[in-house]
């Protein structure tokens, strides 16, 4: 279990308890947390699950694979913090994890 | 009074018109109606990561309870609809109640293509549509057990690479001379054949299966006069729309039920959207489509229709298929007369094919590449003009077209 918060392009902010195992992506999504669209419910199809990671969790996360590393770059306005949510996985140590949703994943 | 909205069908259509419902401000009643004993779900992972056993059920479903609850829908489960009155402008369910509409969305999905062939009734003999047609095969899916696999299609496939992965016995029969016939082009077709074998799964192409033998229970599948052991039978032969309701209440329906291009069907307070539609392609061609991709958008188009503030839908339908570690993805629609340009080398296991009409990008085909998928949806949405040998040239890098 682990505690993440998502926050809107307009500052709003709301935290998460997933379960470890799950992906962030299928918390958020359970979650009705707006702006995670993930139309492909999770295979790395479709790059509309886009969050950016906020502080120095970037650097805690596991690394990205090649797959979401490519289809990063072709999400709305990546930056270097970015992911694709369907990736993480969520285990106790992403507690207290902190991304922001962009404006829009089309 | 409130307008009610009704929506037949809980599936991904189903639940994103719930979803885009409320979000484009509609204040009024909402149903949804199911018939089976879920709450939406997702489909794709039911012959991939869910029949491997690496998913729980529970993370099948799209939505959690607390979502219909909140967007104020009556989530009404086991219930079929059994009859569309239009002149009254109400549904009849199972149970005989009624449901007075004001706007109804049909979402009604398909169901599969059964065999008819003789012994298709015997124990053993499976289809998969939905999570209890997985649960069953599940019984049987044990290392060692012979399965025979009836339809070289992404659903035969799919269960094919779980199975050899999780020690069965795989044989896929297909009538074609290549697998995947409808949905992918050859030189696919041609590469999947070889990573299947080389998982051990034996293929029988060209070959129709003409029956099944067992006593009470299958025991061989007879195809081309020679009878094949089988311990069980997984059945992927295609999906035919479920349009029955719509048909008999006189909405125009061919092969699905027909929609415009802003998802309404031949009566103005009744829409359609999913696997269930026969609407007009980008190109105008008629077609029907069976994706994730289709389902979403075109709900969301007849979301704004229903809301009186119709578009066009024209979006670039896409497609993914997950078998062993390889990752297809495709955009477009390719044709048997599209010009062919294939992108990276097939034995990297990392390359695409590209497929040009009229000299423009009209699909793309990717297998573990998907800067190649990304932008060809791109330069398909565009109508680019690409020369195809400029697409073939991997020195030329893929961002550059985009």
């Amino acid at each position: 279990m682990a505690k993440i918060t998502f926050i809107q392009p307009d500052g709003t902010e709301q935290t998460v308890e997933i379960q470890a195992g799950w992906s962030v992506m299928e918390g958020a999504v359970r979650a009705n947390v707006p702006g995670i669209d993930a139309d492909c419910g999770g295979a790395c199809a479709c790059a509309t699950c886009h969050v950016q990671v906020e502080g120095e969790w970037a650097g805690k996360l596991p690394a990205k694979s090649e797959m979401e590393e490519t289809m990063l770059d072709f999400a709305i306005q990546p930056k270097p913090t970015s992911r694709l949510s369907c990736q993480l996985r969520v285990t106790s140590e992403l507690d207290g994890l902190r991304v922001r949703v962009p404006p829009s994943q089309h | 009074m409130a307008e009610h909205f009704v929506i037949i069908g809980a599936g991904q259509a189903g639940v994103q018109a719930v979803q885009s419902l409320r979000a484009e401000g509609f204040q009024g009643r909402l149903t949804l109606v199911g018939d089976e004993a879920y709450p939406p779900y997702q489909r794709p992972p039911l012959s991939k990561a869910y029949l491997l056993g690496a998913f729980a059920r529970e993370r099948l479903f799209l939505k959690s309870e607390a979502f219909y609850r909140e967007a104020g829908c009556d989530l009404l489960l086991n219930t079929r609809a059994t009859a569309i009155d239009r002149a009254a402008k109400s549904v009849t369910l199972g149970d005989g109640r009624t449901l007075a509409y004001d706007k109804l969305l049909l979402a009604t999905g398909t169901r599969v293509r059964t065999l008819k062939c003789p012994g298709a009734d015997l124990d053993g003999l499976h289809y998969l549509r939905g999570i209890a047609d997985v649960d069953g095969l599940q019984a049987g899916f044990k290392a060692g057990a012979r399965i025979a696999i009836v339809g070289g299609g992404y659903i035969g496939l799919e269960v094919a690479a779980v199975g050899a992965k999780r020690g069965l016995d795989v044989t896929v029969f297909e009538t074609a001379d290549r697998l995947m016939p409808r949905s992918v082009s050859k030189p696919l077709s041609d590469f999947y054949a070889a990573e299947h074998a080389k998982a051990g799964v034996t293929l029988k192409l060209d070959t129709l299966v003409e029956g099944f033998d067992g006593k009470g229970k299958v025991e061989a599948v007879k195809a081309g006069g020679v009878a094949y052991p089988a311990d069980l039978v997984l059945v992927g032969i295609g999906v035919v729309p479920n349009d029955d309701l719509a048909a008999t209440a006189g909405l125009a329906c061919s092969d699905g039920i027909v929609v415009d291009r802003t998802a309404m069907t031949s009566d103005p307070a009744i829409f359609a959207a999913g696997d269930c539609t026969r609407h007009h392609g980008r190109d105008g061609a008629e077609i029907r489509l069976e994706c994730v991709q289709n389902a979403i958008d075109q709900a969301k188009h007849a979301v704004l229709a229903m809301l009186g503030t119709p578009k066009t839908y024209s979006e670039v339908p896409w497609f993914w298929s997950d078998q062993y570690d390889l990752k297809l993805q495709i955009a477009g629609l390719a044709r048997p007369a599209d010009t062919v340009a294939v992108r990276g080398e097939v034995s990297s296991r990392k390359f695409a094919v590209f497929h040009l009409r009229d000299g423009m990008v009209a699909a793309v085909e990717a297998i573990n590449a998907a800067p190649e998928y990304m932008i060809g949806k791109k330069l398909i949405a565009a109508n680019a003009r690409i020369a195809p040998e400029r697409l073939a040239d991997l020195s030329i890098p893929m961002k550059s077209f985009g």
